[in-house]
């Protein structure tokens, strides 16, 4: 076995990553990267879908979208131009805790980058003819969606595990919702909800620290508003009591797709790290780990298969998902209960264990390589409060863990007796195959 | 571009090219072979994309099972990609341990054992691939789109290949292309990454000069130039969206035409990325065809699509379509805006705007070595590695008058293909 040791002084840590505080509290971190030209911009705003009233779902999410449609300073076409001219990019989107925003531009452009972020956060204007044309393109997007097999599953999925629970609903809401929300409603929520108190804003890039705090002070210090961050602690989440399956169908479809799980851990719980190690001998490792070999190599029942972990602020979800032909649902779905039963009882062996940890470790630098690989994860450090030496500890950390904790982390969350279990797909026979 | 890489040709033909980057402890393999649906007999369409899956499936050396685990313990990454022209496999790896991935490659270029019972389990996952493809109606329109623009080019079918093929074709049938296509004389090998190169050739030498080479002839396919005449397709599928694709036959990358057309497209439909990993790309909301067709809400999205080939192949306009319009409306507001691109003459001022977002797009790709490698052996594909480096220039190169007098020539409507897609009800 190769310990494939890793200089920690190597990785983004505090001698490279700054945090500075604006007195209109936005917190901004930045690392330099001389190696490339360009830059990326990475944060967020407190106002996610959980703010959304539930005859209103898709609220955060349509406003976020809307930003970008017009401001007091620039109308959508002059927006676009100025971004597009330079060849950069700015998007938005919510989720269920925040509105995040992620662009990038040649260094030269990184005013252009931040003004554009400053106005279309600070000052939109959300014009009604631009609101009523984005509203056409989420309602085909729903539509859309309602012809996806995945996309479904994964609906009907999060609405079981998360029964009445903001991460239970669709930040990008239900074609009725998305009928009902007016102007008005977008204007509001960005009233209310936009703030530069819990916003944070990350650059990495070809440029540096005092240029980044230069730039933003003067792009962002202007921003004040009296709104305080006002996300409250969700309710808490029960485990399924019992198995629970249930078929979505969408006629006319060649293929089935099968998401099945249960709950997972937070991504502050002591058993996170545990968790993530044994999901991905579970169901990432190598060939899609153990789920994949079961049910894609040796009974070729899928083109995928595979687990996901998800681990968010106050819950999270085990997720294993396959595209499987409509007639074997059933045999797959079994075959793959039987490997969460086996991950339940027998720890995991010290070959997989040693397997994973060198995986984890000796990926950092592939992780790290890229400017956006850079502020996704100094972003989430600061999500998650974990410390700008994080990435430091993060080997000896993933060294630290034992089959015991994956074993422990495995049967605090999966009970195979007691699981969610949705396909989306055609019912029953398609065009004459099996 | 200015750049320095090591370009050499082993005596069994394999193809090296090198290109030392220092800013991580990283290094990407790619090794590309010329062989890919274009080289796919009747009645073995999808033959080349299972030959890639069965490439996974292990040799004497590297059982299955054990070269997936190698790759991924030393915390790497692989995969590999089968399309039109060729096929490719890729690891990306800590730089200490490249060493497997190359002996790996080197020992599937030519040990492969395609057992009888893995083609088996492979037939229900690549059908089952296929399965999911047919769940998305731009799959479906994509691939009736493609068959009527072709007449014999085996370019007119999906790389996943059909059903019916699918299966019947047998363990010999795979073994025997295999054996046919992938030896280092039809190889690219592509590293880029932190190394010294004289070593690293000293390593690949070392590792392929046992390995005998040949070239594999050209498939001798008919050339298939512009349509001769328009022709209207329409299918029928589950859903309520209508989709909408226009595709013209389109110039091979080797055509000098080819970067005039890319600036065309970039003009009608936004900015256009050859980065395969990270990056990302440019919005599309000041091209003229996102202008014309979604502000004014006719439709919902559009976008362009144009392949560097090795034949000429296809460009493909694809429109999703607003509930409150008809697909004829949107086709009839499009040539309006190609007759204004055929009549009055392009701004330099928008062709030299297209080559800076061409020129940002490569500023993003290159922080990711795996990019820069894919880079490398990519353009080797349909040219050589120098239509990579001269992209950016010939794009800038680009005239209004050769712009003008290209969409003159390819985009008209008597030869396209206009394809819809009906949600099954929308329409008798």
């Amino acid at each position: 076995m190769n310990p494939n040791f890793i200089d920690p002084r190597s990785l983004p840590g505090p001698e490279d990553i700054f945090r500075q505080i604006l007195p209109n509290r936005i917190v901004l971190l930045t690392r330099s990267n001389f190696n490339s030209s360009s830059v990326v911009v990475s944060g967020y705003v407190a106002a996610g879908s959980q703010l959304d009233p539930l005859d209103k779902l898709g609220l955060a999410h349509f406003t976020a979208l809307a930003l970008m449609r017009g401001t007091a300073r620039s109308d959508f076409q002059s927006l676009y131009d100025r971004l597009e001219s330079a060849g950069a990019s700015l998007g938005f989107g919510a989720s269920v805790h925040t509105t995040s925003f992620s662009g990038r531009a040649l260094a030269e452009d990184l005013p252009l980058l931040f003004a554009t972020l400053s106005e279309c956060l600070s000052q939109p204007v959300f014009p009604p003819e631009q609101v009523s044309r984005l509203r056409a393109q989420l309602l085909t997007g729903l539509a859309i969606r309602a012809q996806s097999t995945r996309d479904m599953a994964a609906l009907e999925f999060d609405s079981l595990l998360f029964p009445d629970h903001p991460y239970g609903r669709p930040e990008d809401g239900y074609i009725e919702t998305i009928n009902n929300l007016t102007r008005d409603d977008l204007v509001a929520f960005h009233q209310q909800y936009y703030a530069p108190a819990g916003m944070k804003l990350v650059v990495v890039g070809a440029v540096s620290a005092d240029q980044v705090f230069e730039l933003a002070e003067k792009n962002f210090s202007s921003w004040v508003t009296d709104n305080a961050n006002q996300q409250q602690s969700l309710k808490a989440v029960k485990p399924p009591l019992t198995s629970i399956t249930r078929k979505v169908i969408i006629p006319g479809k060649s293929q089935a797709d099968l998401v099945m799980g249960t709950l997972g851990p937070k991504r502050k719980d002591p058993e996170y790290l545990a968790a993530s190690l044994g999901n991905s001998i579970l169901g990432q490792f190598g060939l899609m780990g153990r789920v994949g070999d079961t049910v894609r190599e040796k009974a070729g029942l899928a083109y995928y298969a595979s687990t996901s972990l998800n681990a968010w602020i106050e819950s999270g979800s085990w997720e294993v998902s396959a595209g499987i032909n409509p007639g074997n649902v059933e045999k797959a779905a079994a075959l793959i209960t039987e490997e969460l039963r086996r991950f339940t009882t027998e720890p995991v062996t010290q070959e997989e264990l040693e397997d994973n940890q060198n995986n984890y470790i000796g990926r950092m630098p592939l992780s790290l390589e890229s400017n956006s690989g850079v502020a996704n994860s100094i972003l989430n450090l600061e999500r998650f409060d974990l410390g700008l030496d994080y990435l430091q500890r993060y080997p000896a950390l993933v060294r630290a863990v034992t089959r015991e904790d994956i074993l422990g982390a495995a049967r605090k969350f999966i009970d195979p007796d007691k699981l969610i279990i949705v396909s989306a797909g055609p019912d029953g026979k398609v065009n004459g195959k099996p | 571009m200015k750049e320095t890489i090591t370009q050499v040709a082993l005596e069994n033909g394999l193809k090296v090219l090198l290109k030392e980057i220092h800013t991580a402890p990283i290094i990407s393999q790619w090794l590309w072979y010329r062989v890919g649906s274009r080289f796919e007999k009747p009645g073995y369409t999808g033959i080349s994309h299972w030959v890639e899956h069965m490439q996974f499936k292990g040799t004497p050396n590297f059982p299955a099972g054990l070269l997936d685990k190698a790759i991924s313990r030393d915390g790497g990454y692989w995969n590999a990609f089968t399309y039109l022209d060729w096929t490719t496999y890729f690891e990306t790896t800590p730089a200490d341990k490249i060493d497997l991935a190359l002996s790996l490659e080197a020992d599937r270029m030519v040990n492969s054992v395609f057992d009888e019972n893995e083609v088996n389990a492979e037939r229900t996952v690549v059908i089952s691939e296929r399965e999911g493809n047919e769940n998305e109606p731009l799959f479906l329109l994509d691939e009736a789109v493609q068959s009527s623009a072709f007449d014999k080019h085996p370019y007119k079918n999906e790389v996943i290949g059909s059903i019916a093929d699918l299966q019947n074709i047998t363990r010999d049938d795979l073994y025997a292309f295999y054996r046919d296509h992938y030896n280092p004389g039809n190889a690219v090998l592509a590293l880029a990454g932190d190394f010294d190169s004289e070593r690293m050739l000293e390593k690949v030498r070392r590792i392929y000069q046992a390995l005998q080479g040949h070239s594999v002839p050209e498939p001798g396919n008919p050339r298939e130039e512009l349509l001769q005449r328009e022709k209207k397709i329409e299918i029928h599928g589950p859903g309520e969206t209508t989709y909408l694709q226009i595709a013209w036959r389109a110039p091979a990358a080797a055509d000098d035409v080819f970067f005039a057309f890319t600036i065309a497209d970039s003009l009608l439909t936004g900015p256009a990325s050859l980065n395969m990993f990270g990056g990302g790309g440019i919005s599309n909301k000041t091209s003229r065809l996102y202008q014309r067709l979604v502000e004014k809400e006719y439709a919902i999205s559009v976008n362009g699509s144009l392949q560097a080939t090795h034949d000429p192949f296809l460009y493909a306009i694809t429109i999703t379509v607003n509930p409150k319009h008809q697909p004829e409306e949107i086709l009839a507001l499009l040539d309006n805006e190609l007759d204004a691109l055929r009549q009055a003459p392009v701004k330099q001022a928008e062709i030299d705007r297209a080559a800076k977002q061409a020129r940002a797009l490569f500023a993003y790709g290159s922080e990711n070595i795996t990019n820069q490698a894919f880079w490398l052996g990519y353009s080797e594909m349909f040219d050589d590695y120098s239509w990579f480096t001269r992209y950016t220039s010939r794009l800038a190169e680009v005239t209004p008058e050769i712009l003008v007098d290209t969409v003159r020539k390819y985009l008209n409507r008597e030869q396209r293909v206009v394809g819809i897609y009906y949600p099954d009800g929308v329409r008798p």
